[in-house]
């Protein structure tokens, strides 16, 4: 390990570039796919919904919770189904009644959920920290690429990232639910005067993007570990993401999240593992100061932002 | 001076708690007063940029920390070992450091209070204009974003600096003499005159931004929450409002972080955090937005049961729950609840109370 990274010290090789890369693109599909349950909601109801990183510690919480009693994938998708009926509860628990609410009030109420979740799972699990075993090997297994090591579960990542993003793609365009959803996002009165039930559609969304939140929770748990408060810092990290990619677009979160992720894997090269944060930030910060709208929100991204 | 006399009945509860908690023998309430009095400040200036000017912010822990970090960085360490440079030669000879001797008896040199307080307060508002200026013109939820990142900022280079303490921050901070023989530290001895210092305090405060709001100033903010462009279009100068109530706000977030940090010896990373923005942004919505008195009482009782620990454990539960409940059934604050709903409510609490100390 050490020859390793010496050798590599001395020439920035191709190997460490793809690396450094592959690190830069497993958390940037993370990232993008908490921006996309972001953007699920925002586009139906106009807020940010801040639980949205608890739905990924549910959903892998609940998986490495339910696998003593039954095999890898029941586990998951049965972990994935409850955080969905979570997320519909929460819904229709807290929002669905509110009459013409405030997007303050929702936002506030949409902590005090996040906060109540994270309770709830710190009282369930402890604060001991989980994960799920990798999906394929183990921990040293990998795959040379390039002439870099790559652990199996990064491609799970990527890939399940991946096909999450067209699987929605082709749920919004083709269909008739998913152009409901699109209907209800970009006119709500409207939806309502062509005779869509715009509160089911919300519902709905909350139970997508528990959905989506859950799934990405469970394979990105060997890798990441699961822990009740790792909702925050995902929360931020999408949060960031959606911004910068305009908010609504997925198009341009799937490449805001990437950007992130390249940023932080890259700069660890550069400055200590402190200031990781605040480098990737202030980067973000300077691109909005001077995109104010993101990187995405122009006109162009405004046609993928339907999403 | 009508406003002065509005924060009379203030003064008066202010009082009558010293002397409740006398008479009953239960002084050590006043501690976790005195704590709650300085968030309070804080929540009172983010209560006028949110409520008023319409701008949220999440990054005010990230002011209160610039205050109190910087302050007990400078009050702390020691400038012994450049003793002989021009610039420690030239502050020793105006007066503007302090010399004493550590925990160990070694001779300390060290910026006095004073100076590292207004140093402290000043670096804050600076950066709040820095800050503020390209950051206010960002609107809803992207404002929202650019303030949390300026927070999350700040959190990464108080833990990542050693001059901050990393993970540690920063203790034994000395105490603050504001005149001879009233100093801000957290002494038993000072626990009495500390609780009036911190009330005073946020009464000035409550009393300057009672004023603001009823003045021209005032009007022009109520116009820009309204519509930035309406505001536009009848004179007002509304980016140049927006940022001085920004760096208002700003000053009275780190004065509250100088103060408190001098009354509690100390300060950790875990003010700079994120939740605590969060914390703070959520109070005010409780308070009910653009309303003075109920982020105030708010700001108040909620510090207040968190500090004293009153449900244990569930502590966050129980704060997530009031604001959830707060949102569902009074969207506009505590206040705008009628009394009969209130009393009820009181009765709750009053409920909770006793199971938390049994």
């Amino acid at each position: 390990m050490l020859c390793l990274g010496l050798l590599t010290r001395c020439q920035m090789t191709t190997e460490l570039f793809i690396q450094y890369l592959m690190a830069g693109i497993t958390y940037g599909s993370i990232y993008a796919i908490v921006a996309i349950g972001f953007n699920i909601i925002y586009n139906t109801t106009g807020i940010i919904n801040f639980a949205q990183g608890e739905f990924v510690m549910f959903g892998g919480m609940i998986a490495i919770s339910l696998l003593q009693f039954m095999p890898m994938p029941v586990a998951i998708a049965l972990a994935v189904a409850i955080t969905m009926v979570i997320g519909a509860l929460i819904e229709i628990c807290f929002i669905r009644w509110l009459k013409s609410p405030s997007v303050l009030r929702m936002i506030i109420i949409t902590i005090g959920i996040s906060i109540l979740s994270r309770e709830v799972g710190v009282h369930i699990w402890g604060e001991s920290i989980r994960s799920l075993p990798y999906f394929v090997g183990n921990e040293i297994t990998s795959i040379p690429i390039f002439g870099a090591r790559i652990s199996p579960q990064v491609l799970w990542v990527v890939a399940a990232s991946g096909l999450m993003v067209i699987a929605l793609g082709i749920f919004f365009k083709t269909t008739s639910v998913g152009r409901e959803m699109r209907a209800c996002a970009s006119n709500r009165k409207a939806a309502t005067l062509c005779g869509i039930n715009t509160q089911n559609m919300v519902t709905l969304s909350f139970v997508l993007s528990a959905g989506i939140g859950a799934f990405a929770g469970c394979v990105m748990s060997p890798i990441t570990y699961s822990q009740y408060d790792m909702g925050t810092g995902l929360a931020i990290k999408g949060f960031t993401v959606a911004i910068l990619g305009g908010l609504g677009s997925s198009g341009g979160a799937v490449a805001a999240g990437l950007l992130l992720g390249i940023i932080e894997a890259f700069s660890v090269s550069v400055v200590p593992l402190a200031f990781q944060d605040a480098i990737s930030i202030s980067i973000l910060l300077i691109i909005l100061f001077v995109r104010p709208q993101g990187l995405f929100g122009s006109k162009e991204a405004a046609g993928l932002s339907e999403f | 001076m009508k406003k002065l006399l509005s924060v009379l009945p203030l003064l008066a509860v202010v009082i009558g708690i010293h002397l409740l908690t006398s008479a009953t023998d239960t002084m050590y309430y006043l501690t976790q007063m005195t704590m709650s009095a300085y968030y309070s400040l804080l929540i009172i200036g983010l209560c006028v940029l949110m409520g008023y000017a319409g701008q949220i912010s999440l990054g005010h822990a990230g002011f209160f920390a610039i205050g109190g970090y910087l302050s007990a960085a400078l009050t702390t360490h020691s400038l012994i070992a450049y003793k002989d440079t021009a610039l420690v030669t030239f502050l020793d000879s105006m007066g503007m450091l302090m010399s004493g001797h550590d925990l160990y008896g070694e001779a300390l040199l060290v910026v006095s209070p004073w100076v590292a307080c207004i140093v402290a307060v000043c670096t804050a508002a600076g950066i709040a204009v820095i800050i503020g200026i390209p950051v206010l013109k960002l609107k809803g939820h992207y404002l929202a974003m650019a303030t949390l990142g300026f927070g999350i900022i700040i959190y990464r280079v108080a833990l990542a600096l050693e001059y901050f303490g990393e993970a540690d921050g920063i203790s034994e901070v000395p105490a603050f003499v504001l005149l001879p023989g009233l100093s801000v530290s957290g002494d038993f001895s000072n626990r009495v005159q500390n609780y009036y210092i911190a009330w005073g305090l946020l009464l000035i405060g409550m009393v300057l931004l009672l004023n603001l709001i009823d003045s021209r100033v005032g009007r022009a903010l109520r116009g820009i929450h309204g519509s930035d462009e309406a505001a536009d279009a009848m004179g007002v100068n509304t980016s140049r409002f927006k940022l001085q109530t920004f760096v208002l706000s700003a000053v009275f977030a780190a004065i509250a972080g100088v103060f408190l940090t001098h009354y509690n010896g100390g300060i950790g990373p875990s003010e700079a955090g994120v939740m605590k923005s969060v914390r703070y942004v959520a109070i005010v919505a409780v308070g009910g937005m653009a309303h003075l008195w109920g982020a105030l009482l708010m700001g108040i009782v909620l510090n207040f049961l968190s500090l004293r620990g009153v449900f244990g454990s569930y502590d966050d539960a129980v704060f997530g729950l009031i604001l959830i409940v707060i949102m569902l059934f009074a969207p506009n604050g505590i206040l705008s609840l009628n009394i009969r709903y209130r009393l009820k409510q009181l009765l709750g609490r009053g409920k909770s109370d006793k199971e938390g100390e049994a």
